[in-house]
């Protein structure tokens, strides 16, 4: 296939036509989770612990089994107990034991939110009403939110069966440290020592939430023969299926899974919460049932990410050469074990080549949701402490930081601080495109700042399938696997309009259930693109073989005696110009006498993603009265590869920056002395709007990758991980405040001015 | 030989101080049963939370992968993201 990457003028890729799904999603008419029904389906509820850690010593549900309407209650019994068992199936490492618990609670809960039964009812307000109707008994226990707490000798524990992975030797004391990470190179005390300048920090990040707009939602219908049938918005209906079959303890070939449309995931819409409680409310009910989370349950029940505590030092020479980094990451896990602390611990020096390196991670479970993933997970979190600290280097000595960044930048054959050598990489492009940008010629005023930071993301490949279907008339269906969250349904069709050689719109895309197209692992990761791209590549690549195949009987030669250009098939060679060109729609009029129905699959494992790299430039104007920051300008260049459809790839770098913006300066989780959550909403949670933003400056340097057919690299994860550092040191720049905690809220700013002064 | 780096977690699991290995393995398939034979538990560690990288490029989830004759190898955890 790289071919096509090499020797093809393209004529689809890098174009802007419309979404096919756009007028579905302009008009209201797609149905996303919370839209989908089936017929006789009833309404479910859940029963959530006002807790953040308590023993559940009983559970009453004989007054709610009797308000007329109630169809089924279920508790933890309704469930099978799963043994430990971790697996790598979602975004990350899944204990199943755990997962059940999350979903629903066994013996103890563990935060604010935590469900303890579930209820079907003939409609809404009776299941909510039935779910208040269950009398649970809790024994309230200590509980503990921060990570640096909950790491402590002396912290409530959670488990008793954690014993904290990675340590030499392997402690007989159960804690909440679940495990150690630890990636060096280099002796860092030989570092330190050819320093001129270093600087020591701590850096706290407060949990955030993805924030997507549809809550949670699915219908589900466990049939009397043992079918069972979900339709739910999520990131991977076939990490739907995996995870309620290992659940609910039935056969992958006995659930069916259909994607709705998704209102965002970010990461959040990886794991299951309602769809196993929704099957097993079905099983007892004899009903389809339909369950929406309310905001405040997307709050308090799923994501969020971790909050994270962050020790960082960092030395330079005066030349501006980094001579050596550490940094001790410390990340909440929530309730069960698995913090994103391995790429967060990979991450933050990734954009530096730097002789001496270390990083430690260090996951922690504490009374919190259990985490889920969240654009590029964990790198935001150490990124921000390491760019901070970068940037307060490059002050010490004097140095401009995006000249100290262009010095030490990563490039091709630069080792990892995690192993790897890079190749095929983008970054000083992207720093000196940032940096020729006329945004960086714009001057400042009072009380404003101009902060730089840069943050790298790995992307991946993996599991991946497409059918290409030809149609009678010479159109194109198009099956592939991956839920479309930024836009895929375009650049698939992008790929397989330019393969096939016709316009996009003679190509159709659909999102294939769970048994209609082959396994395909979740949209994330940056990875569909790349992956389900590869796929249909070559899906459509053994499309076109067909069709020169068909030509060449219709003209009785040899199949490679036909040549694909511009969508027909032309006699080639010897034959050249003897028989009037086919289009695809000519050859697809007689698939029928010419060998049957023309349509092909390919299903790959893609590997070789190529790492991204962002560079992101913001001018902020901090109000020296209220601690207030107005974003003024941003900036972020982004090594894509080759940007299939820039508008997409423009929308996924601005939709990173805006959720950085919010992470730096507003969003958190406020939890009260019992550990309840106190801003389970919209708007007490703030989220950055329109009003509160510029435009962002989207910048796409195409270095391509080689392992994917144009050249495509993963594009949605980088973008979220340079903004709080770039904000911080632009507040920094705009007041000689350094802020080292997030979010950068009015209050704490005017707090760090006021103790400047 | 191709030449595994061991990250300082898996050594401090499986092999002690060993933090470099020579295998002559030639798919990953191969290399997780030559060091399971050599450390045992690693190779099952490795196949279910590792991701290699083999002169660079980072695999996983796959067992085909061709080592060459002087691969670098690097081990490091599973990578997804959001």
């Amino acid at each position: 296939m790289n071919d096509v990457l090499q020797t093809s003028s393209l004529k689809v890729v890098g174009t802007r036509p419309v979404r096919p799904d756009g007028v579905d999603k302009v008009v209201g008419r797609a149905q996303f989770g919370g839209d989908s029904v089936m017929p006789g389906m009833i309404y479910g509820a859940t029963v959530r612990s006002p807790h953040a850690h308590a023993r559940i010593i009983s559970i009453d549900t004989s007054a709610a089994e009797k308000i007329k309407g109630v169809k089924a209650v279920i508790t933890s019994a309704d469930l099978p107990e799963i043994k430990s068992e971790e697996a790598f199936v979602g975004e990350g490492p899944v204990n199943f034991r755990d997962l059940s618990a999350n979903v629903m609670a066994r013996g103890k809960v563990l935060y604010d939110g935590h469900v303890v039964a579930a209820i079907a009812a003939t409609s809404n307000s009776i299941a909510l009403a039935a779910a208040e109707a269950v009398v649970v008994e809790y024994e309230v226990l200590p509980h503990v939110i921060d990570e640096v707490e909950a790491a402590a000798d002396g912290a409530p524990v959670l488990h008793d069966d954690i014993f904290t992975a990675g340590v030499d030797p392997k402690p007989t004391k159960a804690s909440n440290v679940a495990k150690r990470v630890e990636f060096a190179k280099g002796d860092l005390d030989v570092g330190f020592a050819a320093a001129d300048a270093i600087v020591e920090r701590t850096y706290k990040t407060a949990p955030v939430h993805q924030g997507y707009i549809e809550p949670h939602a699915c219908v589900a219908s466990w049939g009397s023969d043992g079918q069972c049938q979900v339709i739910c918005s999520s990131q991977g209906q076939f990490m739907v299926r995996a995870f309620c079959a290992k659940l609910l303890g039935v056969d992958i070939a006995d659930i069916r899974v259909t994607p709705a449309e998704i209102g965002g995931g970010f990461g959040g819409k990886t794991l299951v919460y309602l769809e196993p409680l929704a099957l097993a409310l079905s099983k007892k009910a004899g009903l389809p049932v339909r369950m929406v989370m309310s905001r405040e349950e997307v709050f308090r029940g799923s994501g969020p990410t971790s909050g994270g505590t962050i020790k960082v030092k960092m030395g330079a020479k005066k030349d501006g050469t980094i001579t050596a980094g550490f940094a001790e990451i410390m990340l909440q896990a929530g309730a069960y074990p698995g913090s994103p602390i391995g790429p967060a611990a990979m991450c933050c020096f990734a954009m530096y080549d730097i002789e001496h390196a270390k990083t430690v991670g260090i996951d922690v479970v504490s009374n919190r949701p259990k985490v889920a993933a969240y654009r590029a997970p964990g790198a935001p979190i150490s990124t921000f402490a390491t760019e901070s600290a970068l940037d307060e280097l490059a002050i010490a000595i004097g140095m401009d930081p995006l000249e100290m960044r262009l010095k030490n930048a990563a490039v091709n054959g630069t080792k990892a601080l995690y192993g790897p050598t890079f190749t095929d990489i983008g970054l000083v492009e992207t720093l000196e495109a940032a940096k020729n940008h006329p945004n960086l010629q714009v001057k400042l005023g009072p009380n404003q700042g101009r902060g730089v930071a840069a943050g790298f993301w790995f992307n991946i490949g993996g599991e991946s399938s497409a059918t290409v279907n030809v149609n009678e008339d010479g159109t194109v269906s198009l099956v592939s696997g991956s839920p479309d969250i930024g836009g895929s349904r375009a650049s698939m069709s992008m790929m397989a309009a330019e393969v096939l050689g016709i316009d996009i719109e003679r190509v159709r895309p659909i999102i294939g259930d769970t048994a209609s197209v082959g396994y395909t692992f979740l949209t994330g990761g940056s990875r569909v693109t790349f992956a389900t791209g590869t796929a249909v590549c070559e899906a459509s690549d053994e499309i076109v073989k067909i069709l020169r195949g068909r030509a060449a009987k219709l003209w009785e030669i040899d199949a490679d005696a036909v040549e694909w250009k511009d969508g027909s098939a032309y006699p080639a060679g010897d034959n050249a110009g003897k028989f009037e060109p086919m289009t695809l729609a000519d050859i697809a009029a007689k698939a029928g006498r010419t060998g049957g129905p023309i349509a092909a699959k390919a299903s790959v494992n893609a590997q070789g993603a190529g790492p991204g790299w962002g560079v992101h430039v913001v001018d902020v104007e901090v109000d020296p009265e209220t601690g207030h920051v107005t974003i003024l300008r941003y900036t972020a260049a982004q090594d894509v590869g080759r940007a299939i459809h820039p508008s997409y790839v423009e929308g996924q770098i601005q939709g990173g920056a805006v959720q950085g913006i919010g992470w730096a300066l507003n969003e958190e989780y406020i939890y009260n002395d019992k550990g309840q959550l106190d801003n389970p909403g919209f708007l007490d949670y703030r989220i950055p709007v329109a009003s509160d933003l510029p435009k962002i400056d989207a910048v796409l340097i195409e270095v391509p990758n080689p392992r994917h057919p144009f050249g495509a690299k993963g594009v949605g994860e980088v973008p979220i991980v340079p903004p709080m550092a770039a904000i911080a040191n632009a507040i920094n720049a705009a007041t000689g405040v350094r802020m080292t905690s997030l979010p950068m809220s009015p209050p704490k700013i005017l707090a760090a001015i006021d103790a400047a002064k | 030989m191709a030449t595994v780096h061991l990250t300082t977690t898996l050594c401090r699991s499986f092999c002690g101080d060993v933090r470099v290995v020579e295998i002559s393995a030639k798919t990953i398939g191969q290399m997780i049963k030559e060091l399971d034979a050599k450390f045992p538990g690693l190779g099952i560690q490795i196949d279910e939370s590792m991701a290699v990288a083999i002169d660079g490029s980072i695999f996983q989830d796959t067992l085909i992968e061709p080592i060459g004759a002087n691969s670098e190898i690097h081990l490091i955890p599973k990578i997804a993201g959001g």
